[in-house]
């Protein structure tokens, strides 16, 4: 029943990132980039698994040049 | 004469042209007694840090105390990276013993085997102090732990906890990156306690004289008294010595200050301007957040009606950003364009309509994205500004900039660093 409450979320952890701007590429829906070229990652949590959210944030992880990125698990706020 | 009988001053007891030697600092105060409750006393105190986030000491220490690990520090931050703060440097100039009572008092109740004061490498006099009040300690009989000085660059970000304790670990003023809160720094595996120097020096006192004295003045929600640092209009800057809750009009007054100000900054140059009409606010967390400020670091910069608040911003903000450890990309770039936008606005030229569109877009955006709360801070500043001088700003947009736009110095801001300048170790 508690994992109904969890949600996923992409994280950037901003020293180890510089700004290659690949992650906004590859997860157009979730990240932006500000007009420094550093991503905006959106809060809206990720979808279930197989969703194109989800697929997308973990191409964008895998294709972070820095390895700046990861996917947390989190508890949704009721 | 016993200090447990009058009200105030509490940390700054005894203010003589030199520090107390320990004999005297034990004439007033006593000896310190170890006592086993500490945690449960500073609990019921609501001791809160005064370095400026306002967190109960007593859960952070106990947070500490159940760490296992055959090594704890317990660090004093007396980096005092806030130009306008003077609070440490007094409080180490009248009584450095009471902050190693403290300190060490904290040891004991977490289980520390070293203490660390950081003192930045500037303030030669501050390092004297606490040199000798250690080496006085030492003369009498071991402490127990060891006790260490350090010295830290004094740049502003250098007093951040997790940039001290980087430094401390591994000898780079740069802040680490914690994605998990609360979040245990560490020095190697040894867990550390980071705690402001006017915070252990409060810890002294409740040591001595217990949460029930230390509740006696103060608001409920923030007991006891705390230290102030008043500059801007004034006749002379000030640290003094307050209650929680005492109305912003009376300190301004105790420190000779304009009592009637065009606005105010709270907290420190990460802080927030207020309006002018503040002064009738009690100076406590609780009653200052509906203005969205905070007592933070102490730090109140009184800005009289013949200012401008668009120009002293523009010169915090440059001097903030210029301050950054440039880890992080909306920092170390941000924070440089917003103070850009803020120039051309503070000047009012042809520029400065599109400078303020341009910093409320850059201020919405830079918001929560650094490892530390640096960027934060400046964009918290710029946006209190943005409030509390609204019409300036739009007559400065409009280019009419006030009568004393660009040459407005009250908030005082050191000279900016220049790039090879920058030390970092």
């Amino acid at each position: 029943m508690k994992r109904r409450n969890e949600t996923l979320i992409l994280r950037a952890d901003p020293i180890l990132c510089d700004g290659f701007g690949h992650c906004a590429e590859l997860a157009p829906e979730i990240v932006t980039l500000d007009e420094w070229g550093y991503p905006i990652i959106s809060t809206t949590p990720l979808g279930a698994a197989r969703s194109t959210s989800l697929r997308s944030a973990q191409l964008a992880v895998r294709g972070c040049p820095r390895q700046a990125l990861w996917i947390e698990k989190v508890e949704q706020r009721s | 004469m016993s200090i447990a009988t009058h009200t105030l001053p509490r940390v700054l007891t005894g203010a003589g042209p030199r520090p107390l030697t320990l004999q005297q600092h034990e004439e007033f105060f006593g000896p310190a007694r170890m006592r086993r409750d500490l945690l449960d006393e500073l609990g019921r105190s609501g001791l809160t840090g005064r370095g400026g986030a306002a967190f109960p000491t007593a859960v952070k220490a106990a947070l500490l105390r159940d760490q296992h690990a055959r090594k704890k520090f317990v660090v004093v931050n007396a980096m005092e990276g806030e130009p306008a703060a003077h609070k440490d440097y007094t409080l180490a100039s009248v009584n450095p013993h009471l902050v190693l009572d403290g300190a060490l008092a904290l040891a004991g109740a977490i289980g520390a085997s070293h203490v660390a004061i950081c003192v930045a490498r500037e303030k030669t006099v501050m390092i004297n102090h606490f040199e000798r009040a250690v080496h006085e300690r030492e003369r009498r009989g071991s402490l127990g732990v060891t006790v260490e000085i350090h010295t830290p660059p004094g740049r502003y970000i250098a007093g951040e906890e997790s940039a001290l304790v980087h430094w401390l670990d591994d000898n780079e003023t740069l802040p680490q990156f914690r994605p998990e809160r609360p979040s245990i720094l560490s020095i190697g595996r040894a867990p550390v306690l980071v705690d402001n120097t006017e915070t252990h020096a409060h810890v002294g006192l409740i040591l001595r004289y217990g949460a029930d004295w230390f509740r006696s003045i103060g608001t409920t929600a923030s007991p006891g008294s705390t230290l102030v640092s008043v500059s801007g209009a004034v006749a002379r800057p000030v640290v003094l010595e307050i209650a929680l809750g005492t109305p912003i009009r009376e300190i301004l007054a105790a420190a000779g200050a304009d009592t009637a100000p065009r606005a105010l900054l709270l907290g420190g140059y990460g802080g927030t301007f207020v309006d002018g009409s503040a002064v009738s606010t009690p100076y406590a967390n609780e009653l200052l957040r509906p203005l969205g400020a905070s007592v933070g670091a102490g730090v109140i910069v009184v800005l009289p009606q013949q200012s401008c608040g668009i120009t002293e911003t523009f010169n915090i903000a440059r001097w903030m950003a210029n301050e950054s450890a440039r880890q992080c990309g909306p920092c170390a770039f941000g924070l440089p364009a917003l103070a850009e936008s803020l120039g051309h606005l503070a000047v009012g030229g042809r520029d400065a309509k599109d400078a303020l569109a341009l910093i409320r877009e850059r201020s919405g955006v830079i918001n929560g994205r650094g490892a530390c709360r640096h960027p934060d801070g400046v964009v918290r500043l710029v946006q209190s500004a943005l409030s509390v001088f609204a019409d300036d700003a739009e007559r400065h947009a409009a280019g009419h900039p006030c009568a004393h736009a660009g040459h407005s110095r009250f908030a005082s801001v050191p000279r900016l660093e220049l790039e090879h300048e920058l030390v970092w170790e």
